[in-house]
């Protein structure tokens, strides 16, 4: 792995984040910095340890898939920004 | 008003010496004295905690009572209660009112607890120092010129301030511990999965875990007794008994075995907290524990790993905030993509860029097995440090942070130094074991130092145990800063 690799505007594109020249400049010096102390892990011999995703032994929990009113009163369509009726409004897509 | 503990004042409560309102009223009036200097709280739901306060009191009238009767507590800002705000002092969630209480918060209300207010943070818990707050950075209570630590910073300079009782905190790379030794108070972070994080809103989901925030372990252990245990809304809290946690307070520590990790003692730590913490060990040694050295020997790896770890999965998490369902939406786009990509820029502050961006780097096509699969196999490494070290002995201590809270301002132009600040607490939460921080001296300049318990899964008991009999025979928790 290589830090020289980290293309921000490609990633920032990725992330939907939309950066000024200045933040594409330093978050571009800091990332060199971060991903060269990144690249410690480089020293460590991880060819046979099994990757750990989660500390816990659980496995897959599952429930009875029952439909539950939780609100009934429309509460979480009026936190959008813009809604209508029984839908969210969003900008032109096409 | 004596500056109560949750236990003292719940005695206090019970027995007539004051009634819930009248503690309630000169909680807000402390709040009202101090907190323009030490700005702990993003916003305070007075006309909520006077309802709850008026509550308590008429069932203590009845002679009902519940563990937190009547209690003052603090929350930190994004854990969700019932219509009102959660910010996560983020300028993206500024206006969010919550729909539905948090599970913990569910619990609080059910044994009484009044709940004053939430606290301030790191914008979504990033940071350790509480500058990347949209709103306003919380200052720390014993030197105004200091951070209180983050990201929980706001929670811990409430209880330090005597703001509040206790509060809660959340943990995913240090966010209780460390706040809570640079304040002077007691933290608690659990094991994974002891505490369900249903309301929470969501950094790096494998890590983050709530918390106590309070002036003694046995108030911790009060409050863990609330808070813990299995939900069925959080499928990562795990199905195992919660033990009473204040039945153990007393149990004699003789015998214990203290590990004392070789590690978290090498160049770079600050001489005062060396000091202090050595002294707090020799001091379990009086009192019969037996200390053992160990190794962790991958803690060196600790911070690249988590901060590959916890920015893919923040990167993850945080793209859910788009300006469609709920939050902010910027005003000034055309179309769908450009609404996203200039609500994220505007809604977002630096560091959470910086985190989202790292994390979505370690994900894209061609670098994710050279980041975030080494990430992920080096944490089995930490995980299996602990695993060995926890076969010599039942607790381990050592420092929280390298040094005492550092100024604002010193950190906040070089993100990688403010990451390595947490080369102590880190491991923890890569592990997944309970850890906490309890006040065990101060420096030369006079700002507090915390001692770090660690143990092994699903054993805060012993965490609790070793921390209350420390505090029963020492007095570096009962110090309070003058304000």
């Amino acid at each position: 792995m290589s830090s020289n690799s980290f293309d921000i505007e490609k990633i920032a594109r990725l992330a939907r984040l939309k950066l000024t020249a200045e933040e594409q400049t330093r978050l571009g010096q800091q990332f060199t910095g971060i991903l060269e102390h990144i690249d410690q892990l480089n020293q460590l011999d991880t060819e046979s340890v099994e990757p750990t995703s989660h500390v816990l032994p659980l496995q897959n929990v599952f429930r009875e898939d029952e439909a539950k009113q939780i609100f009934s009163d429309g509460k979480f369509l009026l936190l959008a920004p813009r809604q209508d009726k029984d839908h969210y409004e969003v900008p032109q897509i096409i | 008003m004596h500056q109560p503990t949750i236990t003292q004042a719940h005695h206090h409560l019970l027995e007539k010496k004051y009634s819930a309102v009248e503690l309630l009223d000169a909680v807000y009036k402390r709040i009202d004295a101090v907190d323009g200097q030490v700005q702990a709280y993003v916003h305070l739901t007075r006309d909520i905690a006077r309802q709850q306060a008026e509550e308590a009191d008429r069932k203590l009238a009845a002679g009902e009572d519940a563990p937190l009767l009547g209690v003052p507590i603090a929350i930190k800002d994004l854990i969700c209660m019932k219509d009102t705000r959660t910010t996560c002092a983020s300028h993206i969630l500024e206006n969010f009112v919550s729909p539905y209480d948090a599970t913990v918060v569910k619990r609080l209300k059910e044994a009484g607890a009044v709940l004053i207010g939430k606290t301030n943070m790191d914008e979504f818990a990033m940071g350790s120092s509480n500058e990347n707050s949209y709103f306003h950075p919380t200052k720390n209570p014993w030197n105004l010129n200091h951070v209180p630590g983050g990201s929980s910073g706001g929670s811990g300079a409430a209880v330090a301030a005597n703001e509040c009782m206790g509060a809660l905190g959340s943990d995913t790379g240090g966010s209780i511990r460390q706040p809570a030794a640079f304040c002077g108070v007691t933290g608690l972070k659990p094991t994974y999965g002891r505490v369900s994080r249903f309301g929470l809103v969501a950094f790096a989901s494998s890590f983050d875990q709530i918390g106590p925030m309070t002036k003694t372990a046995e108030d911790a252990a009060v409050l863990m007794n609330v808070i813990g245990g299995h939900d069925p809304m959080d499928s990562t809290s795990a199905d195992i008994e919660l033990p009473d946690f204040t039945a153990t307070l007393s149990n004699d520590i003789k015998g214990l075995r203290i590990g004392i990790p070789k590690e978290y003692f090498a160049e770079g730590l600050n001489a005062d907290v060396e000091k202090a913490v050595q002294e707090a060990i020799r001091h379990l040694e009086s009192m019969g524990m037996q200390t053992v050295e160990v190794s962790l020997p991958h803690t060196e790896y600790a911070v690249a790993t988590y901060y590959i770890l916890a920015c893919a999965e923040a990167s993850a998490n945080l793209s859910r905030y788009d300006g469609v369902k709920y939050g902010y939406r910027s005003k000034h786009s055309d179309n769908l993509l450009d609404m996203y990509t200039n609500t994220r820029e505007e809604g977002f502050g630096e560091e959470v860029k910086r985190r989202i961006l790292l994390g979505t780097f370690v994900l894209s096509s061609g670098y994710y097995d050279a980041y975030y699969l080494k990430g992920q196999k080096a944490r089995t490494l930490i995980k299996q440090d602990f695993e060995e070290a926890f076969k010599k002995c039942d607790v381990m201590a050592g420092p929280i942070a390298p040094a005492t809270a550092f100024k604002l301002g010193e950190k906040l132009d070089d993100p990688l130094q403010m990451y390595l600040s947490d080369i102590f607490t880190i491991s923890a939460n890569l592990a997944g074991i309970p850890a906490m921080s309890i006040p065990c001296g101060q420096s030369s300049d006079n700002l507090p130092i915390g001692l770090q318990l660690m143990g092994k899964h699903f054993d805060e008991a012993t965490l609790l145990n070793v921390a209350h009999q420390y505090q029963t025979t020492t007095d570096h928790h009962l110090k309070h800063p003058e304000l």
